[in-house]
C-alpha cells in the first residue's frame, strides 16, 4: 500500500474542512458576483434601462401637425390647409376584421385592389399605428361612417387637413407639391415616425420641399400606457402638436397669377422685381402643372401628360431653362463700351453684313450709319460687332457679369441653372481653343456662349434701372446685404436707361407697339430674339432667311424683353422669356406691357387680359380642361380617371 | 435519548431564526406576488401562502426526524423516485408527449424535485459507508457516478435541463466535499469544457436557441432573447430604491414575462429596486450559511454532507435563478425558492430545511447529553 492510500477518518475531516472553506468562499464569491451585477444593472445602467423601460409603457399615437402656408407679401395665401375627411383602421381595436374591412369597402365603394391593399397592411401592421383605408373622401361618407362608428370597432374616421393651392397652375412651378413620403424619403430621415402617419404629406418640389423644415412642424400625440399586447392601460397627458410655420413670399400673388395667365399657350416665364428691394414680385413659368392633382397623389395619366408635353410643364423656366441673351444684352454691353472710353456719338456704318476673317456677320436690316442710342433703340449688330471689336472681351465680360449673367442667386430653389458668361479662359477650358475676334463678335449680340435665365435678364434690368447691385429675394424679410452701387457713372447709366426707354417710346425703336397706354408712365425696355437655330450661308443666299413662322415651333427663335418702368424713376423691373416665340417686340414684350400696366392700372390690365384670354379660347382653366379632353382622346382614354 | 422524543418538544427549541428568515424571504415573496397580480391576493399570493404554510409545516414536522431514521429511509426513497422518473417516461411514451409529472388525484407530483435532496442524501450515505481509506479508490467513485448518472440522465432525457444541472451540480457538491481526489474535477472538468461542442450537438432546438441567446440576448430582443432582455430592463430600471411598491411598469404592462415564476426576481427589482434585491441576496445568504454551519458542526460523515449538499442545493437554486434573470446564464427554468409562484420548489427547499433542521436539533441535543 503507497503512503497517500493510508487515509484515516482524521485525514478525511481536515479535507473535509478545508473543501468546507473551498465550498464557502464560492458562495461567497457568487454571492458577491451577484450583488455586483445587480448593482452594474441598477446603478451604471440605470439611464439606459429607464429609456427603455419608458419606451415600453408608454406609446405615442400621433396626431400630425397642421401645414404652415405659403402666403404672398400681402397676406394673401399661396398654398394653404382645406379640410378633408379620412377613414382609418386601428389595427388593435380590431373586433371583426372581416365584417369591418366589408362594410368600409361597401360605404365607400372601395376597389377589390384596395381591399387588397388593406388587408396587406392590416397583415403587417402592430399596435396602434393606423392604416389608412381612404383619403379625402366626401362630407357624406364621412358623416355615414361616423353616425355606424359605434358598431364598427376600429375604424377611426377623422377631420384631416389636405393642402391647397387656391391659385392653381399659377403657381405649380413656384410651390411645387406635396405628396405623402417615399419608403427612401423615410429611411433618410432616420424612420421619423411622423412621415408614415395616414395623411401626412411633405414637400416633394419647389418651395414645399425646400422650406420643408419650417412648413412642417412639430406633430403631438395622444400619449397612452399600453400593455405588451396592445391593451389601452390609460391616457396620459397629450404631447400637444405645434403648426408648422408660415413663409411669406415676396411675391404679389395677384401680379404672379396675371402675368401667368398672360402668357397664355405660350412655353415661356416672366419675371418681375421690385427695383429698390430686389423683392420677386412675380415669376411664372408656365405652363405649369396644378400641385392641387398632386397632393391627392396624381394618376399615372396625368402624369404621362405632364411628362410628354413638349411645353416642358414640369420646368420651372425662371431658373432651370438657360437661354442665349439676343439682344437684350445690348444695354449692358453699351455701358461696358462707354467704360471702355467709346463716346456716345461714334458712328459705324451698318450695310447688313460685317466681314471679320472669313466670316460674314449679320445685321436684320441696313441700318446705314448709327450712333450707340440709335443702335440700341433699332437694335443694330453692325454697331455692336464693331465697338465690341473695338473694346474686346476684356471689357465685355467682367460687365455681363456686374449685370448677373453667370450669377448663382440665395434663392430657395434646389436646382438653379446660371449659364454662362464666356471668356478665354472659359473657352480655354471648355472648348480648349484661343479666343478669337469673332467670339467677341458673338457674344456682343448676346449670343454664341452666352447663357442665362429670365431671372438674370430681369436683375439686369433692374441694376440698370436701379444703379445698384440688387440681389433677387423669395422670402419676405430674408435679410439682405445693401446693395453696392453698380462700378459705373451715373452718366452712363442715364444715357442707357433713356436708349432703352427710347426703344419702347422713340419713332424708331423696336419695341414701339408696346408702349404702356397711361399718360403719365412709361417703360423703357429691350427686344431680344435668340436664335436657336444656325441659319447656313445656302438659306441667306437662296432667297433669304426663313421666317419663324414658317418654321417648325421647336426651332422658332426665342423671344424675349427686359424692362423697367417708369423710364425716370425706375420701380419695377421685369423680364420675359418665350421660348420660341418669335421676335422679342412681337410675343415677349406685349406681356410684359400688360403685366406692368397691371402693376399701374389693375383695371386696364385685366382688361387687356380679358381681349387676351378671349383671342386664345377662354380662361387658363378652360383652356386646361379642353386640352386635357383632347389629349385624353388622343390617346383613346375616358374622360376622366375618377372611379364612377 | 428516548425521553426527548416522547415530550412534546418546546416550541423554543425550534431553530427560530432560521424559520424567522425563512417566513420573511416567503412574506417578502408574497408581496412581490400580490404587486405582479396588479395588486390582488390573487390569484397567486393566497395560494402561495397557503403551500408555503404546508410545507412549512410539513418542515417543522420532519426536524422530528432521527438521523437514524433518515439514514434508513435514504435508499428505498432513491429507489422509489427513480422508479417514478421511469414511470414518468413511460407515462410520455404511452401519451405520446413529454411529461414530467405524475398525477395522483388533486396533487401533481414532479418526481425530479424530490431528486434534488434525494440525490444528496444518498450520495452522503453511500460514502458514509465507504471506509475512509477507499476514498481514493476506484470503489468510491463509479458506483456513486451510477447513482448520480441514473437519476441525471432520465431527467435530461424529460427534458429538464434545469433540474439535471441542478442535480448533477448537488450530487458534485457531495462528492468533493466527501473527499475524492482533486485531480478528478479538475479532469473533468477540462473534459466538460472539451465536450461542450458535443454536448451542443445534442440539444433541443429550443435549448440550443436559449444558449444563443444567452451569449447575445440582444440580437433577438422581440423573439427568443425578450425574456432576458425585459428582465435586465426591469432590473436595471428599479435603480437603486426602485420605482415603488405597485409602481412596476415592466411587470404590471406584461412586458415582463414568467413575472411571477421564474423571474419573479426581475418584478422585485423593479419595484423594491437594488435594496430590496441585496436584502434578498443577503436573506438567502444567511439561510445557506445556517446550513453550512449545521453542516460544520455535525459529528457524523453522513450529517456533514448531508447538511452540506442540502445547503448548496439551496445555494443552487438562488444562484442559478439570480445568474438567469441577471443574464449570467442561460435561461434554464430554475425559479427562485420561496419567492417564485408555484409549489414544486416551496416543497424541494423545505424538504431540505426540515431535514437540516432535524440535524440541527440532534447537534444540539448532543451537545447537551455530552
Amino acid at each position: 500500500m503507497s503512503k497517500w492510500q493510508r487515509i484515516t477518518s482524521a485525514h478525511q475531516s481536515l479535507s473535509f474542512s478545508r473543501r468546507m472553506m473551498f465550498v464557502g468562499g464560492t458562495q461567497a464569491a457568487f454571492g458577491a458576483l451577484l450583488a455586483g451585477r445587480m448593482g452594474y444593472l441598477a446603478i451604471t445602467q440605470n439611464e439606459k434601462y429607464n429609456l427603455l423601460s419608458e419606451s415600453n409603457r408608454v406609446q405615442l399615437i400621433p396626431v400630425p401637425p397642421r401645414r404652415g402656408w405659403i402666403i404672398d407679401r400681402n397676406g394673401k395665401p399661396i398654398a394653404i390647409n382645406r379640410s378633408s375627411f379620412r377613414v382609418d383602421l386601428i389595427p388593435q381595436q380590431i373586433v371583426d376584421r372581416q365584417k369591418v374591412v366589408a362594410d368600409l369597402a361597401a360605404f365607400l365603394s372601395l376597389s377589390p385592389d384596395e381591399v387588397d391593399r388593406i388587408n396587406g397592411e392590416l397583415d403587417d401592421a402592430r399596435g396602434f399605428k393606423p392604416v389608412s383605408v381612404a383619403d379625402n373622401i366626401a362630407y357624406e361618407q364621412y358623416a355615414a361612417i361616423t353616425v355606424r362608428q359605434p358598431e364598427l370597432p376600429g375604424v377611426a374616421p377623422s377631420r384631416g387637413f389636405a393642402r391647397f393651392y387656391p391659385g392653381g397652375s399659377a403657381v405649380g412651378q413656384l410651390v411645387g407639391y406635396v405628396g405623402a413620403a417615399s419608403a427612401k424619403e423615410y429611411e433618410r430621415e432616420n424612420k421619423n415616425p411622423l412621415l408614415i402617419i395616414p395623411g401626412v404629406k411633405i414637400g416633394k418640389e419647389g418651395l414645399e420641399q425646400v422650406m420643408e423644415q419650417t412648413l412642417r412642424g412639430q406633430p403631438g400625440g395622444q400619449r397612452v400606457e399600453v400593455t405588451a399586447k396592445g391593451k389601452l392601460v390609460k391616457e396620459l397627458d397629450p404631447k400637444p402638436d405645434r403648426s408648422g410655420g408660415s413663409v411669406k413670399l415676396t411675391i404679389d400673388v395677384d401680379l404672379h397669377q396675371f402675368a401667368a395667365r398672360r402668357i397664355g399657350d405660350q412655353s415661356g416665364s416672366v419675371v418681375v422685381l421690385d427695383v429698390a428691394t430686389g423683392d420677386i414680385l412675380a415669376m411664372p413659368s408656365m405652363p405649369s402643372f396644378d400641385p392641387n392633382n398632386f397632393s391627392d397623389g396624381i394618376s399615372r395619366n396625368e402624369w404621362r401628360m405632364l411628362s410628354e408635353n413638349d411645353h416642358l410643364p414640369l420646368v420651372d423656366k425662371v431658373t432651370e431653362s438657360l437661354y442665349p441673351s439676343g439682344s437684350t444684352i445690348k444695354p449692358l454691353m453699351s455701358l461696358a463700351l462707354l467704360k471702355a472710353g467709346i463716346k456716345p456719338a461714334e458712328r459705324v456704318f451698318c450695310a447688313g453684313s460685317y466681314r471679320v476673317g472669313n466670316a460674314i456677320f449679320h445685321c436684320d436690316k441696313h441700318h446705314g450709319s448709327v450712333a450707340m442710342a440709335d443702335a440700341i433703340m433699332k437694335s443694330c449688330d453692325i454697331y455692336f460687332y464693331e465697338m465690341a471689336r473695338r473694346a474686346g472681351v476684356e471689357v465685355i465680360a467682367p460687365m455681363a457679369r456686374q449685370m448677373g449673367f453667370g450669377e448663382k442667386f440665395d434663392l430657395p430653389f434646389a436646382s438653379q441653372r446660371y449659364g454662362t458668361v464666356p471668356d478665354p479662359d472659359w473657352l480655354m477650358k471648355h472648348s480648349h481653343r484661343k479666343w478669337e475676334v469673332y467670339d467677341t463678335i458673338n457674344m456682343s449680340i448676346g449670343q454664341g456662349n452666352v447663357l442665362v435665365n429670365p431671372l438674370q435678364l430681369a436683375v439686369m434690368a433692374g441694376r440698370i434701372a436701379s444703379g445698384h447691385v440688387i440681389q433677387p429675394r423669395l422670402i419676405a424679410g430674408h435679410p439682405m446685404p445693401t446693395p453696392a452701387p453698380l462700378p459705373v457713372t451715373q452718366e452712363h447709366l442715364v444715357f442707357v436707361r433713356e436708349a432703352m426707354g427710347g426703344v419702347v417710346n422713340s419713332s424708331v425703336g423696336t419695341a414701339g407697339a408696346v408702349r404702356l397706354p397711361l399718360d403719365n408712365i412709361q417703360m423703357a425696355g429691350k427686344t431680344g430674339t435668340a436664335q436657336v437655330r444656325r441659319i447656313s450661308m445656302g438659306e441667306r443666299n437662296s432667297g433669304g432667311v426663313r421666317s419663324n413662322e414658317s418654321l417648325n415651333w421647336k426651332i422658332r427663335d426665342h423671344s424675349l424683353f427686359v424692362a423697367f418702368a417708369p423710364v425716370e424713376q425706375p420701380r419695377y423691373c421685369a423680364a420675359a422669356v418665350i421660348e420660341h416665340g418669335g421676335f422679342g417686340s412681337a410675343v415677349a414684350a406685349p406681356i410684359i406691357r400688360d403685366t406692368l400696366l397691371y402693376l399701374f392700372d389693375k383695371p386696364k390690365g385685366l382688361a387687356a387680359l380679358d381681349t387676351f384670354e378671349a383671342s386664345i379660347g377662354g380662361s387658363l382653366d378652360q383652356r386646361t380642361a379642353a386640352k386635357t379632353a383632347t389629349w385624353r382622346s388622343a390617346n383613346g382614354l375616358p374622360p376622366s380617371d375618377k372611379k364612377a | 435519548m428516548i425521553g426527548s422524543t416522547i415530550i412534546p418538544r418546546p416550541l423554543a427549541k425550534l431553530p427560530w431564526r432560521l424559520i424567522f428568515m425563512v417566513s420573511m424571504i416567503a412574506g417578502f415573496g408574497l408581496v412581490v406576488l400580490y404587486s405582479a397580480a396588479g395588486g390582488s391576493i390573487h390569484p397567486w399570493a393566497v395560494k402561495q401562502a397557503i403551500v408555503f404554510l404546508l410545507f412549512l409545516g410539513l418542515a417543522i414536522a420532519m426536524s422530528g426526524l432521527k438521523e437514524s431514521t433518515i439514514k434508513a429511509a435514504t435508499f428505498p426513497i432513491f429507489a422509489l423516485i427513480i422508479v417514478m422518473l421511469v414511470g414518468v417516461e413511460a407515462l410520455g411514451l404511452v401519451k405520446k408527449g413529454a411529461q414530467r409529472w405524475l398525477e395522483l388525484g388533486p396533487i401533481r407530483l414532479q418526481p425530479s424535485e424530490f431528486m434534488k435532496p434525494a440525490i444528496v442524501l444518498t450520495l452522503a450515505r453511500f460514502y458514509e459507508l465507504l471506509p475512509a481509506g477507499e476514498i481514493r479508490k476506484w470503489r468510491a467513485i463509479w458506483p456513486a457516478l451510477a447513482l448520480l448518472g441514473a437519476p441525471a440522465f432520465l431527467i435530461l432525457i424529460q427534458p429538464d435541463l434545469g433540474t439535471c444541472i441542478m442535480v448533477l451540480l448537488c450530487g458534485i457538491t457531495v462528492m468533493f466535499l466527501a473527499g475524492l481526489p482533486l485531480y478528478l474535477f479538475v479532469g473533468s472538468g477540462a473534459l466538460l469544457a472539451a465536450a461542450a461542442p458535443i454536448a451542443f450537438h445534442f440539444m433541443h432546438d429550443y435549448q440550443r436557441k436559449r444558449v444563443f441567446i444567452f451569449m447575445d440576448p440582444e440580437s433577438d430582443p422581440l423573439g427568443a432573447g425578450y425574456h432576458i432582455s425585459q428582465s435586465k430592463i426591469a432590473i436595471g430600471s428599479g435603480g437603486i430604491w426602485g420605482k415603488g411598491f405597485l409602481q412596476g411598469s415592466q411587470s404590471h404592462l406584461d412586458y415582463l414575462p414568467e413575472g411571477h415564476t421564474d423571474f419573479v426576481f426581475a418584478t422585485m427589482a423593479e419595484e423594491w429596486g437594488l435594496v430590496g434585491g441585496i436584502l434578498l441576496i443577503l436573506a438567502f445568504g444567511m439561510v445557506i450559511r445556517w446550513g453550512m454551519k449545521v453542516s460544520a458542526n455535525s459529528k457524523s460523515r453522513f450529517a456533514q454532507l448531508t447538511a452540506a449538499g442540502l445547503s448548496m442545493t439551496i445555494f443552487f437554486y438562488v444562484t442559478i435563478n439570480l445568474m438567469m434573470v441577471m443574464g449570467l446564464a442561460p435561461v434554464v427554468g430554475v425559479p427562485l425558492p420561496l419567492v417564485s409562484f408555484g409549489g414544486s420548489a416551496v416543497m424541494t427547499i423545505m424538504i431540505c430545511l426540515g431535514i437540516l433542521m432535524a440535524l440541527e436539533r440532534q447537534q444540539r441535543t448532543q451537545l447537551r447529553l455530552e
